[in-house]
């Protein structure tokens, strides 16, 4: 298989990069690390007319602490996330997510921003932003706009990105309080898809009540899923054994899961529960065990 | 268009359709047929090269992204004659049977202990999850990416009184 012709062009600077998409438009596809835009060009489910590699533009690698927020480039890659060891007790649930994204190949190559974008309702990103309330900064020659990721996903393969913008930056507000977090993945095999996988991710409050709550659905509708009543339904709340399943039943109810050969609907529904449940459980202990 | 790039310590500029993939350049331009094309949907492994000293599969990757990198295939793994530790630890190991993997595999197996000097079973299970053996033959991979590992340990102490 070889992708349908196309047009490249890999500018050095990202003023260029966005002149290019203000100038093509939907005719054009932001080539970062190419492991989700690749195999739809071979099996030419998109076929450009430009691919603009962004692959030699400087400033969108890389992630940092600043003014609250852990800023991670659109560009860094999944191996580098893996290896961001320093966000153990703030941001659990994008360690645990990293390591179970496809397989270590594809991760040394793929980018965090260009699987956002892609937004594949099977891709593990989605989840886990919708978890940590994270912020998208989308730049375009007009501009620079920042999106909320509640809201972002809105079909398969169907964002808030418009065709004349691209994803710089992802920021993730990290707060004083005690957190805790984890991504829970059911896969058939190492590196394939997620069948079913949810993210966590909580902050407790000085008096050990909830004080936010973020949760995330991957693989069980037409988007990543942010399960706002379970969320809801935890905060201001002591973080017990039935205040927790109560939230994970409302998250089960959230999914809105479609049977196939990875499993039955009713099956992806109960799977989406017990992982909220379970992730719930280790967000809390690990909260609970954080350095304020 | 044109691109350059260094292909087993050699440097290579090629002219190229934007849309060819690495593998290809790889095996027809270049005529290094060590490279293999297996499921040609990034799932195997059997297309591995190293980009810049990381495993990457090079069906899914297109010839301008090698612009100014450095690309290592099978056939750089031998020096002068001399086969590589991880050569050495597949030959003794008989960590393979038909061959078809093997490529992707050592290449897998050489970037994994440059990393990790001494990886443990589950972090060469981990590190080797990418690529596929149809043979069924894991066991032997994993004992010889560990031959490999201890012959370089060994190297690196010998000489150091």
């Amino acid at each position: 298989m070889f992708p349908a012709a196309f047009d490249y062009i890999a500018p050095g600077a990202l003023d260029e990069v966005l002149s290019l998409l203000g100038q093509h438009g939907d005719d054009a596809k932001v080539l970062a690390g190419g492991q989700s835009l690749i195999p739809l060009l071979k099996l030419r489910f998109a076929a450009p007319v430009i691919v603009i590699d962004i692959g030699r533009v400087d400033g969108l690698e890389g992630i940092r602490r600043e003014n609250g927020h852990v800023r991670i480039g659109a560009r860094t890659r999944h191996r580098d996330v893996e290896g961001a060891t320093d966000l153990r007790g703030t941001l659990d649930v994008l360690l645990d997510a990293a390591p179970l994204i496809s397989d270590p190949l594809i991760r040394n190559m793929g980018t965090v921003g260009g699987s956002i974008c892609h937004a594949d309702p099977a891709g593990d990103w989605g989840a886990v932003m919708l978890a940590v309330g994270a912020e998208f900064v989308l730049k375009s020659a007009g501009g620079e706009r920042v999106l909320p990721a509640a809201g972002f996903f809105q079909g398969p393969f169907t964002t808030g990105l418009q065709s004349n913008e691209v994803m710089t930056e992802i920021r993730i507000p990290v707060g004083t309080g005690k957190s805790g977090g984890t991504y829970l993945k059911l896969e058939r095999k190492v590196g394939d898809f997620a069948s079913v996988a949810a993210a966590v991710h909580i902050v407790l409050g000085g008096d050990g009540r909830v004080a936010s709550a973020g949760i995330g659905l991957c693989a069980v509708g037409a988007h990543s899923i942010k399960a706002t009543a379970a969320e809801a339904a935890l905060v201001g709340q002591e973080p017990t054994d039935d205040v927790i399943a109560a939230a994970a039943r409302l998250a089960g109810e959230a999914a809105e899961p479609k049977a196939d050969i990875r499993g039955s609907a009713e099956y992806k529904r109960d799977v989406a529960r017990v992982f909220v449940q379970r992730g719930l459980h280790t967000a809390v202990k690990r909260a609970q065990g954080a350095a304020a | 268009m044109k691109v350059t790039f260094e292909i087993n310590g050699a440097e290579k500029s090629v002219d190229v359709e934007p849309r060819t993939l690495v593998v290809d350049l790889i095996r027809t331009k270049l005529g290094m047929t060590g490279t293999h094309i297996g499921c040609d949907t990034s799932n195997c492994g059997a297309c591995t090269v190293l980009l810049d000293g990381r495993p990457v599969k090079s069906c899914t990757l297109l010839a301008p992204m090698l612009e100014g990198k450095k690309v290592t295939t099978v056939e750089g793994l031998a020096k002068g004659g001399k086969l590589d530790s991880i050569q050495v630890g597949f030959h003794e190991e008989h960590g393979l049977q038909c061959g078809f993997c093997t490529p992707g595999m050592m290449l897998v197996g050489k970037a994994l202990i440059e990393a990790n000097p001494h990886p443990t079973e589950d972090e060469i299970r981990w590190g080797i999850s990418g690529n596929i053996c149809r043979c069924t033959g894991y066991m032997n991979i994993v004992k010889a990416i560990q031959h490999a590992a201890a012959a370089n340990a060994t190297e690196n102490t010998a000489g150091v009184a």
